[in-house]
């Protein structure tokens, strides 16, 4: 963040022909990162796939619990008890090989890695091996849908927060500078160093142990409130902590850096100019600093938005925030594959859709993609 | 470069918080340095790992022993004393019979205004067949004498106060209905228990049957409080996880950080040199990279391969190397590869290897200095996360393996504030001094921010 100052490398924008509508160029633009975002993530979920099996290790657990869990299966069933020993061998290998087949596993890892790509890419994240969705199912996609929507919350309420106050603050300070205020926001921005599950372990310290005024993690009360009113209440409770734990790990540095971005932008020439003609504050702000800024902030507001999502399984995991970071965690520590793949593949889609958005957003207000129709060129 | 570094070395002078992070820093440095020599990477893994044949003498879950400056009420500290080590006055008397009379006296002052919470003998007798028979007395400040026990004492015998029938019940007698520690330590008929304070006497008359025979023990009264770091579910000192986080924290953050900025420079440099494909690979690479979630990748990593923290460095700088910075590297080295110093190079000869290396690669360690500082306390803070995420490295005692025990053993709800405090206090003073020091940096070299 700190060096979000220095040049930040615009998202190229490939040359659109010569067709001259916005609405056109904005979505040829739009199409063009679209198709190369899901390159990217089909690429990025295929390494996923491969990191997490290991080639193939984490088959050689899986095959290990079978063989045992067949074995007693054998041994304990009374049916088969008076059966010969090598007989019993024999059936014991043939149901091996029969769960390995169901489960997949006897074809070459390279077959499988690319038929599990397929299956990730269209969301077909199969069956978890252990793990179980609130509503009792095995299917992967049911958990992570199910503990997406607390994670959206989450983590999209704190960035908007984050977001919306820092840019205010930031405008302010710049219009203040040398303030006291300002020198308060300069001196606290190493702050930042610290992730916000650190601040989130002191915010429950105080708020949560000492005080007793707000809860020490989850998302509602248990049991859960039956009035939708009481069980929004709750909800909004158990944010409170975590979303300022956020805002508290980014807020200084992200001020800091936006205001001296604002401060180097505010002594450009053009808005000496716009100065210099008496134009009011409030217009240079907006038209002359913050406009053409813009393409700049939303660039390094995905990067933000970017290493807050990878954050998440830790910070749920301190705030006990039944999202999808905390779901990752609980799958890695059960070993369960299908779950740890799928929710990396949802990782990688979320942090794909954040960049995808924001190039929208970034392709309707950079004007070299709207108006010229030709971008800074990569 | 030596005059380069002493005009950064004035320019950040003028900044207090970059002297505060620099001092900082190395107080650190100066107390990594000093861990190391005294407890040996070796000594320090036997010691964390060790279980109760090292830590029986301390107590679980006891607060430093400080807090008490900041407590009107003094929690009693613990007392460890070895007649072994000269803890108590030995006295050996042998008989005419053959036997030998051994006194232990163990005399020491109680000043604190809350009980302690266990306490203990632990007896390691030398005889050939028969052991050696033990008589324990009690004396209070106020002189009352209390029995405490007799009995014979073999190898490994442990004499623990509070579990002993025939002590209890003759306490109950006598004081009250109360444990040991607190029967033993109490005003008589105080009600609530109030300790009386004094000089306490604990005697071991021993009569030992055979030639050479010998006695020692060693008491132990488990305070409340203990040392400077306290102690943990395990009873095992902080301490050695506090000092030995440092070494760990810098190694990582340091290493880390040179590794991914150096790696990443030289990288967006070769692209930019040779332009074409090679950038085009890099750009697409650094496109793929930033989509991979890498704390999940590290949490994979850690759970599947191996949770060495050697490991996990490597796969740090491997995920990080293209990393968003790629991108500002490179629009820098865009502008200086036209500079006409370049040309003058690529005129008299100079190979592209050497020119990236030796005329492009410097140019932009101005900008790499600040972002490499400030890196460092990302990678401290990486590391303690993966820690607490129950992936510290397996046998390293770390900062954030302190705050992991702590948690998992729900401090925060048992009001064991100094569990995570202390590690966390030490991950903030070492996170803030590099990014004080690299903020201030960052102006210095960056003129555009000087004055801002």
């Amino acid at each position: 963040m700190a060096q979000s100052t220095a040049a930040l490398e615009t998202p190229s924008a490939e040359t659109a022909g010569g067709t001259t509508s916005t609405l056109a160029r904005v979505t040829k633009y739009t199409l063009v990162r679209g198709v190369t975002l899901f390159i990217t993530v089909m690429i990025g979920v295929y390494l996923t796939v491969l990191i997490a099996n290991m080639g193939g290790y984490v088959d050689e657990i899986r095959r290990g619990e079978i063989r045992e869990r067949v074995s007693i299966a054998v041994m304990n069933d009374p049916a088969l008890r008076n059966l010969p020993g090598e007989e019993k061998r024999k059936l014991i290998e043939e149901r091996i090989r029969l769960e390995e087949k169901r489960l997949g596993l006897d074809q070459p890892f390279l077959v499988r890695s690319f038929r599990f790509l397929r299956n990730a890419i269209t969301l077909q994240l199969g069956r978890a091996q252990y793990m179980t969705s609130d509503s009792g199912s095995r299917q992967v996609r049911l958990i992570i849908l199910e503990r997406l929507p607390p994670t959206l919350l989450l983590f999209g309420t704190s960035n908007l927060l984050l977001f919306f106050i820092s840019l205010a603050v930031a405008l302010n300070l710049s219009r203040r500078y040398g303030s006291l205020l300002d020198r308060i926001f300069v001196a606290l921005s190493p702050t930042s160093a610290a992730p916000g599950w650190f601040y989130g372990i002191f915010l429950i310290l105080i708020f949560a142990a000492l005080l007793r005024w707000l809860p020490f993690g989850g998302m509602v009360d248990a049991p859960p409130p039956e009035a939708p009113l009481d069980y929004g209440r709750s909800v909004l409770e158990h944010m409170v902590l975590p979303v300022f734990a956020i805002l508290l790990s980014a807020i200084f540095v992200s001020v800091y850096s936006w205001r001296t971005f604002f401060l180097i932008y505010s002594s450009e020439d053009y808005v000496e100019m716009a100065r210099a003609k008496g134009l009011p504050d409030r217009l240079i702000e907006r038209r002359y600093i913050l406009r053409p800024t813009l393409p700049t902030i939303i660039t390094s507001f995905a990067l933000t938005l970017i290493t807050l999502w990878t954050g998440a399984p830790i910070f749920e995991t301190v705030f006990n925030w039944p999202g999808l970071g905390r779901t990752l965690f609980q799958a890695i520590g059960l070993f369960d594959t299908a779950v740890i793949v799928g929710s990396t593949v949802i990782f990688a889609y979320l942090l794909a859709v954040t960049v995808f958005l924001l190039d929208i957003i970034y392709a309707l207000v950079d004007p070299r993609v709207r108006i010229e129709g030709s971008g800074g060129g990569s | 470069m030596g005059t380069t570094l002493k005009d950064t070395l004035r320019e950040l002078r003028k900044y207090p918080s970059a002297l505060a992070g620099l001092s900082v820093i190395l107080a650190l440095v100066v107390f990594s340095a000093y861990t190391l020599i005294t407890i040996p990477y070796q000594e320090a893994i036997t010691l964390w790992r060790g279980g109760a044949e090292i830590w029986y003498r301390l107590p679980r879950n006891a607060p430093p022993a400080w807090i008490n400056r900041f407590r009107s009420e003094k929690l009693p500290d613990t007392l460890i004393l070895h007649s072994a080590e000269g803890g108590a006055e030995k006295a050996t008397q042998p008989m005419s019979s053959g036997q030998i009379m051994i006194d232990l006296t163990y005399t020491f002052d109680f000043t604190a205004d809350d009980f302690p919470r266990a306490l203990a003998l632990y007896f390691s007798p030398v005889y050939q067949e028969k052991a050696p028979f033990v008589s324990i007395t009690w004396t209070t400040p106020d002189g009352r004498e209390l029995r405490i026990g007799d009995f014979a004492v073999t190898r490994g015998t442990v004499f623990r106060f509070e579990q002993d029938e025939r002590l209890q019940r003759r306490l109950r007698r006598q004081v009250g209905d109360y444990p040991a520690h607190v029967a033993l330590f109490m005003q008589p008929e105080s009600d609530p228990p109030v300790p009386l304070k004094g000089t306490y006497t604990l005697k071991i008359s021993t009569v030992a049957f055979e030639e050479g025979s010998d006695l020692d023990a060693e008491f132990i009264s488990y305070g409340q409080v203990y040392g400077i770091a306290g102690t943990d579910h395990l009873r095992r000192d902080l301490k050695i996880a506090l000092m030995w986080g440092a070494p760990v924290a810098l190694a990582f953050g340091l290493l880390a950080a040179l590794g991914t900025t150096v790696t990443t420079m030289v990288i967006a440099a070769f692209g930019v040199w040779y332009s074409g494909w090679v950038d085009d690979l890099i750009q697409r690479v650094t496109e793929v990279n930033l989509m991979l979630p890498l704390l999940p990748i590290l949490i994979m990593v850690g759970t599947f391969y191996s949770r060495s923290i050697w490991i996990m460095l490597g796969v740090t700088i491997l995920l990080s190397i293209f990393g968003g910075s790629i991108k500002t590297y490179r629009a820098i080295f865009m502008q200086t590869r036209e500079s006409p110093y370049i040309e003058a190079a690529q005129a008299y000869g100079a190979g592209d290897v050497r020119i990236v290396l030796r005329y492009l690669v410097p140019r932009i360690i101005p900008v790499i200095i600040p972002q490499l500082v400030t890196l460092i306390p990302t990678y401290v803070f990486l590391e303690a996360s993966l820690a607490v995420l129950g992936l510290g490295d397996p046998v390293l005692p770390t900062w954030g393996k302190v705050i992991q025990d702590a948690q998992s053993n729900g401090a925060l709800y048992k009001g064991l504030y100094y569990w995570v405090l202390e590690p966390a206090g030490l991950l903030m003073l070492t996170g803030l001094g590099f990014a004080m020091v690299g903020f201030a940096l960052d102006r210095i070299f960056n003129p555009r921010l000087r004055g801002l």
